[in-house]
């Protein structure tokens, strides 16, 4: 049994973190989440593109990421900034928010009576905040409290080669200690779904996975493009990958040999243990957004030509199975697992080198995409706007 | 699915014995002679052009619409004959899937 040192949320859940998150409701509020938290530190914010103009269910899936990030353990308070004539329902918001028993602070800028008034007002709330969630202590925590994501981006030919399925084996020895394991990219399974879907728990599960894949398909037919360019990226072919079931059959190594229990949507809460997939984009920042949302505490990344990729509120460990790429890009790659392409290392001694960072991680050290503030927040968007 | 079977004096890797190409391990220069294991035995193969590591080398002549076979699973089609030693990449093989424009190239021809 895996001990990390955790924080106990009021609710029963733990988190790694213990941010006060800055969240703007609609984008008209970013300005103002941005001079709060440049003043206040101690806070991440979650500036965003949305919030205005969306229906159905397209409005319903940014206020889910909304939600979801405010719910998520890594955050310890909350303060939510409103204009006030959005689509998003902010009391909503801060009411669900507010079901976890965390500190929650709303403030409206036309209420306020404008920017500087709700700026001044905003820093007393989140210096506030801040002195409250000081007061949480890192306590022993089980492993198999942990959810974590697992992702790629930036892929060559060494993603599917080494990182990826030496990141399956710390999959593996997460899941073996009743740890969870995510993985999204719908987009990234095209091509390997026949044996992703041959681990399917029930033929529920089965089914629902083919389902991703053919609504996205549908969509690139409706579209009338050749995913080639976009997916793989110009950047991955230059890097070996010739086509998107190519880049697919690297990708879905990461998630190790588990069963496959669940299919969640985009941004929907996590509520078992084992491995689960996210119907979502492979775009990273929207991708590893919509996990942090669902309640993911840290995403392993791993990246053939490199990215700085972080998240505000969860840990982005970047894994390289490229050597260029591991001291080229030193400043953003926290390990290299290029030796097991020379023969000098097995995969499943740098999946025990992966599984080591994760607990590390968990316990409070820093990842170098946390030192470097790479805090980029994206929300997937499915609509209209009108 | 892929069996592993890294090795330092390697220049390139056969994934699945099904496979019809190699990935290369380092950077090969155009009539260098390549080494990989297949079943567990030394093999060489003479490169056609210069290729970059990470990229596919054919180990096998390729007809025209034949599978490209990597890990044991198709990852597209030839789009043209590729000979033993070429190199395997967008020039010559397209995916099968997440083909929208196929769909309606095809319709185009059907009208």
């Amino acid at each position: 049994m895996t001990i990390i040192k955790g924080y106990k949320r009021p609710d029963g859940s733990v988190g790694i973190r213990n941010h006060v998150l800055l969240m703007p409701t609609v984008i008209c509020s970013n300005q103002v989440v941005n001079r709060i938290g440049q003043q206040v530190s101690g806070t991440v914010a979650i500036p965003h593109q949305h919030g205005c103009s969306q229906v159905g269910k397209d409005k319903e899936r940014t206020h889910q990421v909304l939600v979801g990030m405010g719910k998520n353990p890594n955050v310890g308070a909350v303060l939510i900034i409103s204009l006030g004539c959005e689509v998003m329902n902010a009391e909503q918001i801060r009411d669900e928010i507010m079901e976890t028993g965390k500190p929650v602070i709303w403030l409206d800028i036309q209420d306020e009576g404008g920017t500087i008034k709700t700026i001044q007002k905003g820093i007393e709330a989140a210096k506030e905040l801040v002195k409250q969630v000081q007061d949480g202590q890192r306590v022993d925590i089980d492993l198999s409290e942990l959810i974590v994501g697992v992702k790629c981006g930036g892929s060559d030919a060494t993603s599917g080669l080494c990182s990826n399925p030496a990141l399956g084996k710390a999959s593996d020895l997460l899941v073996a200690e009743n740890g969870t394991i995510v993985m999204g990219e719908t987009t990234e399974i095209i091509g390997a779904e026949h044996i992703l879907a041959e681990k399917a728990v029930s033929a529920e599960v089965h089914h629902k996975l083919y389902d991703c894949i053919r609504n996205f398909e549908m969509e690139i037919d409706r579209m009338g493009v050749d995913m080639r360019g976009g997916n793989p990226s110009p950047g991955n072919i230059e890097g070996g990958l010739s086509t998107i079931e190519e880049k697919s059959l690297g990708c879905i190594s990461k998630a190790g040999s588990s069963s496959l229990k669940g299919v969640v949507e985009y941004a929907e809460p996590i509520k078992g243990k084992g491995f689960y997939f996210m119907d979502s984009p492979g775009n990273d920042i929207e991708c590893v957004s919509g996990m942090a949302a669902a309640g993911v505490h840290l995403v392993c990344f791993t990246t053939g030509v490199g990215t700085p990729t972080g998240n505000p509120i969860i840990p982005v460990i970047k894994i390289t199975g490229n050597e260029r790429t591991a001291k080229r890009m030193e400043d953003n790659i926290d390990i290299d697992t290029s030796a097991v392409l020379q023969g000098k290392e097995t995969l499943e001694q740098a999946g025990k080198r992966i599984f080591d960072e994760i607990v590390s991680v968990a316990s409070g050290s820093l990842t170098k995409a946390e030192v470097l503030g790479h805090q980029e927040f994206s929300i997937n968007r499915i609509g209209i706007s009108l | 699915m892929a069996v592993y079977d890294f090795n330092s004096e390697m220049s390139s890797i056969v994934l699945n014995r099904k496979d019809n190409v190699a990935t290369l391990l380092r950077d090969v220069k155009a009539g260098e002679n390549i080494t990989y294991t297949f079943e567990g035995k030394l093999q060489t193969l003479v490169v056609k052009s210069d290729i970059r590591f990470g990229h596919k080398v054919a180990l096998y002549p390729i007809p025209k619409g034949e599978r490209i076979l990597k890990y044991g699973e198709s990852i597209g089609a030839a789009t043209e004959f590729i000979d033993r030693g070429e190199h395997v990449h967008v020039q010559n093989i397209e995916g099968i899937r997440g083909r929208g424009d196929a769909h309606i190239q095809k319709e185009v021809k059907n009208s």
